[in-house]
């Protein structure tokens, strides 16, 4: 057991582990210190000034998110000069902050702004330069805008927490800005589209590419037909925009409010994510018995796959052909389903609603064709809902519209870490031995960066690991390349914890990011899901009997492999 | 941009390697790879920076970011003839301000820049500690004091007639 030490805190006494810092401690003691650069598990760096406290023993006011404690310390977080150095920080912050704040996305919803609110600054107090920095419109999929950043740098350790590294913090003094190397816009940096930047931001300098104003305009065009399908994990977070508990799965309400956007359609993604697990472990079985190229990565994650193909292009052959389910849905509705109800798939307006950013940038790959005509992140279906003066915790449970209603708990796990690869345990371990039926594989659930296990199914040993967050991913590439570790089916999703923590979820605010485990509790909604789910395994599920006899014919038929399978590019970065 | 293999030779790409190779076991030697990096080429291309960032395993925004910190490290080619004029205190209230101008008019580019066939490139710095020789300037190596802006002009013509 570690060392204990005790202090006190605004003569609150408190026993911490040795080692903690001033702001671990005064959590302990129910004290709140103002931060921002601080950010649970992603920054912490004592540069921004707001965590400033007394001390004893130290000299000047010390940062709280970084020092550490020491035995009969007593710490003053509440003195007048404490608040006349955060009140000052903070103006001048706001001295060269863009105050755009009527109509900010963050606005009600920032840091900077609470805090300036609560330490009653005066925002014009320091008389800043004029800024008008363009914004960087560059990528389909995120819009930044300089003017309003405070070079907290969460962004930049987000971004480098995802072995990314597309931005860091430019130049010094006054003009010191964060961009990327050499001033290149974010789609020409190495930038993979995942979105972290986005939810570690604590005001409004990032924020999505939005297409809600392309997703009104077909929802008021009468030659248009216009069907919504949500991501497994976007009934796992939107609650938390209305208000409701991490955790709260509002599926049966979502498609209610989603319907009374007036679309024709709403529809389950988790459907296609059935249909990927199909595909996959159809794809992972063939390749173990024709001598393919081993092992086998998922490829349901853009901002994986995008990565692959910039810095680790030599892995591509290893990448599965499986479309994402956004793209598979997209492929199926402007296919199968036109065809099946005489509809011309330009009159069909699809529209995707998913916890990412890097899906926008997806849909936007040649090789997509097109078929999905806009993905919406959950932050922006909230926005719609509450434009719209939709009240989500008001309506009924509604069910998803046929015939892509019905899916398996194997699709709904799709959103968590893990969950590809349990889902795709269930059916390949069928697929093997149809006497199989096992459906719980608990060693890959959980937050764990990387998680492995071996199973023995029909005299097949299968060696597979679970990664999420880029670093991990990058971790397994080189233990493969090094021969350390030998797998077979290696599970990766790119945002720390999987889709329920993608960068398209709700912006939660600090004091529950940085106390809360989002992870967990949203993935647990999921788990939920499927563990009432009568359906586990993707093969039970009657809409992929329905869609492999009316239409596919097989897993990996040829007609599967035209609309369901893709192809990777190399893209290499400079 | 430029990018290396457009402003390097092979020797200095092979002298670039032996210097990461030598210190990238070393923490914090990017700083040390960067000052020796831009001995080998004269400033910091992009080509160059890449070349660190792969060998050390770190982003190039990363790279960068050390690079534009830095007022010493140069992102720009420089001069045959390196022209730094000292902007520090004793300097600056001689009236060093009003030589910097009359260089950059006498050699036709701003401070920071390099002229179009390399001969001159202009940089101010802080000190050479010649403060009794106020205003005082460099090229290359060769300290020029007590400047006016009509004697650099006088300076600055000799180098010209040297290259025509």
């Amino acid at each position: 057991m570690a060392n204990m030490v005790n202090l006190k805190i605004n003569n609150i006494p408190v026993t911490v582990p040795e080692g903690s810092t001033i702001l671990e401690a005064a959590r302990e003691a129910h004290i709140e210190i103002p931060t921002l650069c601080y950010l649970k598990d992603v920054s912490c760096v004592g540069s921004c000034r707001m965590c400033l406290v007394e001390a004893t023993g130290a000299r000047g006011l010390v940062a709280a998110c970084v020092y550490p404690v020491s035995e009969g310390m007593e710490v003053k977080t509440n003195t007048e000069k404490c608040r006349k150095s955060r009140k000052m920080t903070l103006e001048l912050m706001l001295s060269k902050h863009k105050k755009e704040c009527l109509a900010c996305e963050r606005a009600g919803n920032c840091e900077l702004q609470r805090l300036s609110t609560e330490y009653g600054c005066d925002p014009n107090y320091f008389e800043g330069e004029e800024l008008s920095t363009p914004l960087d419109l560059s990528a389909p999929y995120v819009v930044r805008d300089r003017d309003k950043c405070i070079n907290c740098n969460r962004c930049v350790a987000a971004c480098k927490k995802q072995a990314v590294g597309a931005i860091g913090p430019i130049g010094r003094g006054y003009a010191v800005h964060v961009g990327s190397a050499f001033e290149m816009s974010l789609m020409e940096s190495v930038c993979v589209g995942c979105g972290q930047c986005i939810v570690a931001c604590p005001v409004g300098a990032l924020k999505e590419r939005t297409t809600v104003d392309e997703v009104w305009a077909a929802l008021a065009d009468p030659t248009k037909k216009v069907a919504f399908f949500t991501a497994p994990s976007v009934r796992a977070t939107l609650g938390e925009a209305f208000g409701l508990p991490v955790g709260t799965n509002v599926e049966g309400k979502m498609v209610a409010a989603i319907r009374r956007l007036a679309p024709d359609y709403v529809f389950n993604m988790d459907v296609t994510a059935d249909l990927t697990i199909m595909e996959e472990a159809s794809e992972l079985l063939n390749r173990i018995q024709t001598g393919k190229p081993m092992p086998m990565f998922t490829s349901c994650c853009p901002a994986w796959v995008k990565f692959v193909e910039q810095k680790h292009p030599e892995m591509i052959p290893h990448l599965s052909t499986c479309k994402s389910p956004q793209e598979m849905f997209g492929g199926l509705l402007k296919s199968y389903w036109c065809e099946k109800n005489g509809v011309d798939p330009k009159d069909l307006f699809v529209v995707s609603v998913i916890p990412c950013t890097a899906k926008k940038y997806e849909c936007h790959r040649p090789e997509m064709n097109g078929e999905v005509d806009a993905a919406i992140t959950t932050r922006e279906l909230a926005r719609m809902l509450k434009t719209a003066g939709i009240k989500l915790t008001e309506l009924p449970e509604e069910e998803f519209d046929d015939p892509f209603a019905t899916c398996s708990g194997g699709g709904t796990i799709f959103g968590a870490t893990g969950g590809v690869m349990e889902a795709a345990l269930r059916v390949a371990a069928k697929m093997l031995d149809g006497k199989f039926e096992v459906v719980d594989f608990p060693e890959v659930r959980g937050t764990s960066p990387i998680k492995e296990a071996t199973y023995n199914v029909a005299g097949h040993t299968v060696r597979v690991a679970v990664a999420s967050g880029l670093a991990n991913a990058e971790t397994i590439i080189k233990q493969l390349e090094s021969g350390e570790k030998q797998y077979d089916f290696i599970e990766i999703m790119a945002c720390p914890g999987g889709c329920v923590n993608g960068g398209g979820q709700p912006t939660l605010p600090d004091s529950i990011r940085n106390t809360a485990d989002l992870k967990s509790l949203r993935a647990q909604a999921l788990y939920s899901s499927d563990k009432d789910n009568k359906l586990r395994r993707s093969s039970d599920s009657p809409v992929m009997d329905l869609l492999y006899n009316d239409y596919f014919g097989a897993p990996n038929s040829h007609k599967a492999h035209e609309i369901l399978h893709t192809s990777y590019h190399e893209d290499k970065r400079i | 941009m430029e990018h290396c293999a457009a402003c390097g030779t092979p020797e200095q790409a092979a002298a670039l390697k032996a210097v990461i190779e030598g210190s990238r076991s070393t923490p914090g030697c990017l700083m040390h790879i960067l000052q020796e990096a831009q001995g080998i080429y004269g400033f910091l291309p992009i080509g160059v920076q890449k070349t660190i960032a792969e060998g050390l395993g770190i982003s190039l925004s990363e790279v960068y970011g050390v690079v534009t910190f830095y007022s010493q490290f140069s992102l720009k080619p420089k001069g045959k003839h390196r022209i730094s004029m000292c902007l520090g205190t004793a300097c600056y209230v001689k009236g060093a301000d009003k030589v910097l101008e009359a260089i950059e008019k006498e050699i036709g580019i701003k401070c920071g820049e390099c002229t179009e066939d390399g001969l001159f490139s202009i940089d101010s710095c802080r000190c050479v500690g010649a403060c009794g020789l106020a205003p005082v300037m460099m090229v290359g190596d060769e300290v020029y004091g007590r400047l006016t802006p009509d004697s650099v002009k006088t300076i600055l013509e000799g180098y010209k007639k040297e290259e025509a």
